[in-house]
């Protein structure tokens, strides 16, 4: 095992402002893109349900 | 009507057309001039400062003048529905884009070419460096224009085509200005511009075969 | 065979089985990260030259390889797309677009990030980070050429164009980098072939990589089917999809 303490795992040598900085931006990224997506899929869902119902009101 | 007479009758009358509308022609070298103009009153007039600077300052300069120009290069035949006529007509399409294309280096290119001397002697350049400038520039801005065609078919009739055609045809501008530049830049150094040249040169080739291609396939999207 | 793969070319029978395979790739994207995180993390020895510094190509290079990947894959679609006529083919190069400008951007950043403490600038114009850069630009071209054509079979055609025009210009936009780094001497990166390449790390990078393939299969696939609904949405099949009954 490289670490000794969880303190020295989090100070990655020197490096952490680099190296968490990499990959906190990458999982940020990867968190936010999926939830995007989610919120344009329901936002959809929500506009062609309106329409549906909208269309059986009127029949 | 053979090949050779469709390309020179589309070409006499774009440049005809460009005739009647001086004003735009003059815009882009006056561009071009200017900005080659200004790059000296923001880094300052140190020679061999801008002896260095010279290829890529004019080389990038010319790049967007030309660019200036694409917009022009089928938008008004589209607004006028001559664009439409030329895609019906038995012609194939991709002859009159050619020859849309090469008259639109003789008006927008060709002058940038031969003022590009006048402007490297504000920065200093050597005869024979003036000379290679010429050289790159005359096989270089024709592959701008091919390239250029592409995205100005692309952009046609779209929404805020002036920019986006910039976003699309710069990057692939690069290397044409870095083959470009680089030939003015290894003459100065010494190294000799040949294998830039070449390089140049053949990048143009495989343009001449492409571009026309591709430009065409967009225009028929466009024009569906 | 080839019955079973037409049918799934049309969006109708697609959308339900997209949204079937979603879960399992998004659970190898997990496993593949979860392997790789601790491979990058726990299991590769600290280098002896960069220190723990070097951590940051277990992404860094898994990203790269993504963009460029991603951009092949979406050249590819939008080809088969304008070719044969295919809707879906259209719909996923415009879905994968955005992913790819994503990894492109993160390779980016994690390439600065990189560079900073190891060579004492967030920016050097070496040829893979240029070309990069570049490739980066294409996608944002691709991206705002769709968004700005209102007709979406036109959007799908005028992006096909400029995908493959860009695949063919991919190549001689790296070597002329590549040329003008060499020419004007700049610095010479190797951010690959790092010393003592050991085994273990080249398998942490590898299962990064992994996890972003199979990450960016997930998330083509979640925006796939939301263009789906969106342009096909008065047709009969998303009309009488569960999801959307009021």
């Amino acid at each position: 095992m490289t670490w000794n303490s969880p303190a020295e795992f989090f100070a990655m040598g020197g490096y952490a402002f680099y190296v968490w900085g990499s990959f906190g931006v990458t999982a940020l990224a990867l968190l936010i893109e999926p939830m995007l997506l989610k919120k344009r899929r329901s936002e959809v869902l929500r506009s062609l349900q309106r329409e549906l119902s909208a269309k059986e009101r009127s029949q | 009507m053979n090949a050779f007479g469709v390309l020179s009758a589309v070409v006499r009358r774009d440049l005809l057309v460009a005739l009647r509308r001086k004003s735009e022609v003059l815009t882009s070298l006056f561009f071009f001039v200017i900005v080659a103009s200004l790059f000296p009153l923001g880094i300052g007039s140190e020679m061999d400062l801008l002896r260095k600077i010279a290829p890529g300052v004019l080389w990038v300069a010319a790049l967007l003048a030309a660019m200036l120009s694409l917009n022009r290069l089928f938008a008004n035949d589209h607004a006028d529905g001559t664009l439409e006529q030329m895609a019906l007509s038995p012609v194939p399409l991709g002859l009159l884009v050619s020859g849309k294309i090469l008259a639109h280096w003789l008006v927008a290119g060709l002058p940038l070419v031969l003022i590009a001397p006048l402007l490297g002697l504000q920065y200093d350049l050597s005869p024979r460096a003036l000379l290679v400038l010429v050289i790159s520039l005359l096989l270089g801005t024709p592959l701008l224009s091919l390239i250029g065609a592409i995205g100005a078919a692309l952009t046609l009739g779209v929404r805020g085509g002036g920019v986006l055609v910039s976003l699309l045809t710069l990057p692939l501008y690069i290397p044409a200005l870095i083959f470009g530049a680089g030939a003015v830049e290894a003459d100065i150094s010494g190294l000799g511009a040949a294998g830039h040249l070449s390089l140049l040169a053949a990048l143009l080739t495989l343009a001449v075969f492409f571009a026309p291609w591709a430009t065409t396939a967009a225009l028929k999207i466009a024009l569906e | 065979m080839s019955v079973i793969t037409w049918k799934y070319a049309s969006p109708q029978y697609f959308y339900p089985l997209a949204g079937k395979m979603i879960p399992w790739f998004s659970l190898l994207a997990v496993i593949f990260g979860a392997a790789g995180l601790w491979l990058g993390f726990f299991v590769a020895p600290t280098d002896a030259q960069q220190g723990e510094g070097y951590r940051i190509i277990f992404i860094h290079v898994g990203a790269s390889w993504m963009s460029m990947f991603l951009y092949l894959v979406m050249a590819f679609w939008a080809g088969i797309g304008l070719s044969f006529n295919t809707r879906l083919s259209s719909m996923m190069a415009t879905a994968l677009a955005p992913t790819g400008a994503m990894f492109a951007f993160l390779s980016l950043w994690t390439g600065a990030l990189w560079g900073k403490p190891m060579w004492g600038t967030w920016w050097v114009w070496d040829a893979r980070l240029t070309s990069e850069l570049i490739l980066f630009f294409l996608y944002l071209g691709f991206i705002a050429l769709q968004a700005a054509i209102d007709e979406p079979r036109r959007a799908d055609k005028a992006g096909a164009i400029l995908a493959l025009v860009g695949v063919v210009n991919v190549p001689i936009i790296y070597f002329s980098v590549k040329w003008w780094n060499t020419l004007h001497q700049g610095a010479s990166v190797s951010l690959t072939q790092a010393p003592s390449m050991a085994k273990t790390m080249l398998l942490g990078m590898l299962m990064m990589a992994l996890c972003f393939w199979m990450y960016s299969v997930a998330v083509a696939l979640m925006r796939v089917r939301a263009i789906m609904l969106e342009r096909e949405r008065h047709s009969e099949w998303v009309a009488n999809l569960r999801e959307v009954q009021p």
